[in-house]
Parts: C-alpha cells; sequence; structure tokens
C-alpha cells in the first residue's frame, strides 16, 4: 500500500515517486454532494501548501480546493472535464484532481495518516 | 451536527432526522437541505414523478373581515377583486419606490382571504399587514404546516387520496380531506411542474407527510432541489432574484399587475411603477446560459463584449434537468435580448454566455 496523507480540508496526497497526486476524500464527496463542475489548476501552477488549488462545483454550492503540498502542477485530470461526478463516484481513484511536483517531500510529513484523519473526521460528526 | 438553539424547526423536523436529512439554517428556520438521495436525484425525481417539500417556515396568513380585498388592493398591484371563489393569484407587496417588499399567494375563498408568504419576510410582512388592514382582519396561522407535492405524478397520489383535486385548475384551491385529515389544497408550486401545496394543521402534519411518503410515486426533496428546480423554471427568489430595490418591471413580473390596477393605480408603489412601465426599466432580468461548463452563482458579474459592467447575476447554479449551468441575472435593456452574447466574470476570468428565455425547462402544468 502507498502512503496516503491528509488535511484537515479533506484532501488526500498520495507520493508516486517525487510526484504527488491529490484528490478529495470521501467524506468531502459526499458532503458537497453532485459535483457538476471542477476548475482544475493548469500545468506550470505554482502551488503553496494550504494555497488554493483549484474548485469544484457541486449543484448547491462552489467550494475551493486546497493543495497539500508546494510545488508545481504537472497535470489536471482532463476526465474530469467531460465526467465531474467522477470525484462522487470514484474520490480516490478516477476522482483525482491534480498531480503536483513537491517543492519538499518532508512537507508531506506533516500531513495526518489515513489513521489520523480517521480519528479527525469521526471528530467531527 | 446540531443546529443552533436560535434556529426555529417545523412540525416535521423529527421526520427529516428519521430520513437521514442535511440540515442547513434558511431563514431561521433549520430545514432540510437534502436527504440521501442528494439535490440531483431529487431534483430529476420531481420532474419525473413526485416530490415531497417541507415548506412549512413559509407564513400562511388569513384575512377576515369587511373590506380586506380593497384594503389588500392598497398593498399589492394584483386584480384581488376579479379573484374568483377558489382561485389563487401570485402578487407582490411594494414599497413606496415601486421596489418589492415580497412576493406571496392571494387565494379568494368563500368567506376569506388566505396568503402564504416567505418565511424571510414573514415578520415584516404581517407588520405591514396589520398596519394597512383592518383592525381584527389579519391572523396569522403559525398552527399549520405546509407541504408541496410536486411532479407529473402528485396529482395521481393526491387524486388517490381525494378525488376533488382532478377538478381544480391548477392555481385553484379547495378543501380536501387527505387520509382523514381536513387540509386546504392549492394546485401550484415552485417548481415549473404540476402539483400541489397542502396546508395542514400542525398536529396532523407528521402523519400527513407519511402518508404521503408511503405512495410509490413519492420521494423527499430538499431546499437544495427546491432551489434548482425553480431556477429551471425561471421563478424568482426573494432576497436574490427581487428585494426591496427591484421593481415588478424591472423583474418582468409586469404580468402580476392587473389591467384595471395599472389604469387605477391605488397601491404603495404605483406612480414609480406605472411610470417605469412607459419610460422602461432601467435593468431588465433575464435567463442566461453560460456556454462553458462552469456555474457562475449570485453575484458574478456580467459584461460586454468591451468587458463594461452591463449587470449582475441575481442566481445561478447547476441545472440539472437542463443538465448544464444556468443563470437569472439583471441586464441593462440594450443587452436583455435573447440570443445576444455576454461575457460572466467568474473567478477573475472572462466566460462566454448569452441571453436565453425563461423558463429553461418547458412547463409541466397546464
Amino acid at each position: 500500500m502507498s502512503d496516503v496523507r491528509y488535511t484537515k480540508d479533506h484532501e488526500w496526497i498520495r507520493l508516486e515517486g517525487g510526484v504527488g497526486v491529490v484528490g478529495i476524500t470521501d467524506y468531502a464527496q459526499n458532503a458537497l454532494g453532485d459535483v457538476v463542475f471542477v476548475e482544475v489548476p493548469e500545468a506550470g501552477k505554482a502551488l503553496t501548501a494550504g494555497g488554493e488549488a483549484g474548485v469544484i462545483e457541486s449543484v448547491k454550492a462552489a467550494s475551493e480546493i486546497y493543495s497539500p503540498v508546494s510545488g508545481e502542477v504537472l497535470e489536471g485530470n482532463a476526465g474530469l472535464d467531460g465526467d465531474p461526478a467522477l470525484v462522487n463516484t470514484s474520490p480516490t481513484g478516477e476522482g483525482w484532481i491534480f498531480k503536483v511536483k513537491l517543492a519538499d517531500p518532508s512537507e508531506v510529513e506533516k500531513l495526518m495518516t489515513e489513521a489520523e484523519y480517521q480519528a479527525f473526521v469521526d471528530g467531527l460528526d | 451536527m446540531s443546529a443552533p438553539e436560535t434556529l426555529l424547526t417545523t412540525p416535521l423536523h423529527a421526520l427529516h432526522q428519521e430520513l437521514g436529512a442535511e440540515f442547513g439554517g434558511f431563514a431561521g428556520y433549520d430545514m432540510p437541505i437534502r436527504y440521501k438521495a442528494g439535490i440531483m436525484a431529487e431534483h430529476l425525481h420531481c420532474r419525473a414523478s413526485a416530490a415531497l417539500f417541507d415548506v412549512s417556515h413559509m407564513g400562511q396568513v388569513l384575512l377576515k373581515g369587511p373590506n380586506v380585498i380593497e384594503a389588500l388592493e392598497r398593498l399589492v398591484p394584483g386584480d384581488i377583486e376579479a379573484l374568483k371563489v377558489g382561485r389563487q393569484r401570485y402578487t407582490l407587496f411594494t414599497n413606496a419606490r415601486g421596489g418589492i417588499m415580497d412576493d406571496l399567494m392571494v387565494t379568494r375563498r368563500e368567506s376569506d382571504l388566505f396568503v402564504v408568504v416567505n418565511a424571510g419576510c414573514k415578520t415584516e410582512d404581517f407588520a405591514h399587514l396589520k398596519a394597512h388592514m383592518p383592525p381584527g382582519t389579519v391572523a396569522m396561522l403559525d398552527d399549520r404546516a405546509l407541504i408541496a407535492l410536486q411532479g407529473p405524478k402528485a396529482i395521481d397520489v393526491i387524486g388517490r387520496m381525494d378525488s376533488g383535486i382532478r377538478t381544480v385548475p391548477f392555481m385553484g384551491a379547495c378543501e380536501l380531506t387527505l387520509g382523514g385529515i381536513e387540509c386546504w389544497v392549492s394546485r401550484s408550486g415552485y417548481t415549473g411542474e404540476d402539483g400541489v401545496e397542502i396546508s395542514v394543521p400542525a398536529e396532523h402534519a407528521e402523519a400527513l407527510a407519511r402518508h404521503l411518503l408511503a405512495q410509490p410515486e413519492v420521494m423527499p426533496a430538499g431546499l437544495g432541489a427546491r432551489d434548482s428546480l425553480r431556477l429551471e423554471a425561471g421563478l424568482c427568489l426573494y432576497g436574490s432574484d427581487i428585494d426591496q430595490n427591484t421593481t415588478p418591471v424591472e423583474a418582468g413580473l409586469t404580468w402580476t399587475i392587473g389591467k384595471r390596477r395599472k389604469m387605477e393605480g391605488g397601491f404603495i408603489g404605483a406612480e414609480p411603477i406605472l411610470d417605469q412601465l412607459f419610460t422602461g426599466p432601467r435593468k431588465i432580468r433575464v435567463g442566461i446560459r453560460p456556454e462553458g461548463k462552469a456555474p457562475a452563482r449570485a453575484h458574478t458579474l456580467i459584461v460586454d463584449e468591451t468587458s463594461n459592467e452591463i449587470g449582475e447575476i441575481t442566481s445561478g447554479g447547476f441545472g440539472p434537468s437542463v443538465g448544464g449551468p444556468i443563470a437569472m441575472g439583471y441586464v441593462t435593456p440594450d443587452y436583455a435580448n435573447d440570443g445576444t452574447a455576454i461575457g460572466l466574470v467568474i473567478r477573475g476570468k472572462l466566460h462566454p454566455a448569452r441571453i436565453a428565455p425563461l423558463p429553461f425547462v418547458p412547463k409541466g402544468w397546464k
């Protein structure tokens, strides 16, 4: 199992070499409801940890996506343009949002582990 | 999450919890925003079958006594005098500047007028009525719930319980006995579909709602779907699309001003409103279709081809039945014709859009 880390804003990041794949968690997609549009960041965009990286629009409202780490966007998930509902049906799989080349891989260490995130979410309900 | 103690609840609150509703504050009430199915499924179910909405937060008011019709006509531009018994009319409370204080439904009954106003305005509306109607003629019916059943199958469902609904036309109303409960039912709604709005004594509201939900056609829907349905139907949301600073003429609601009322005036704000009928409004409410996929929400800036501001979106989102983003807003009259190219500034980026006819979906009632 690859290492997945989580933010308090309900993003996840999975490391594949020096590249992080980022999406939103199942908890987040459930809270947002039906996703109808995702504004993914463009390749080359510089991101800072905790900074805005994109926007997810549900039927009801628009919500910001924050980057878990600093770095440069390698690509946004083009598949979400045709099928934004992938964020609902497969939030940690095909519904990933962007890939980022990490500026400082040690930033990931500061994020929550799966167990820590689960405990965090349990505390919200 | 529990609601802050300051929020009011409707008689159906416990039922919503049992149904797994997600709640949100609306006009001071803790209301169901969506159920487990989600806004999209609830919306589509309403267009295909029948959806049940709790709208008990809205204000129900009875006007009874001598001269109430005359007195109400001083507050609204609608022709109430011409309203037949058992018929309902959409009208507006207007202010002295011609702005809209609230939109409301008025039904003429045998011996009184039954009025439904918006939840967020009901305290002010009640005070307004008290101040202008003859003494002792205004009563707030806060012991009644209001349940809307909307969709192409709604009349089938109600008709099985009391066939009396079948002979009531759209915008008609009558008393029906639904599951042994005496209700005041109007054939109307806020979704663009056929359906009913049922005024029921609060103590019987849950029993009636359970009975309706047990019907195979019916599914509960929250305020999220109610909002996307009314937006597709091109219906105004008070506080967003119409308010104290928009006139009926600007809002495209000139049709609510009775012919006799146009000639005679005699309602608060008549002068500026009737003047505007001749001089033309400074801005007009229009439908808008963004050409891309990004929804344009309320307060999105509308610009012309040279990026000059020409208006603002007042309601916008995704239309589940349309399958894309839709919006309503105000533009200067030069840009109000259907098909006119406009720009929308969404998060600092310019998105192309066009003025589109309202409603966005064909109406489901006759």
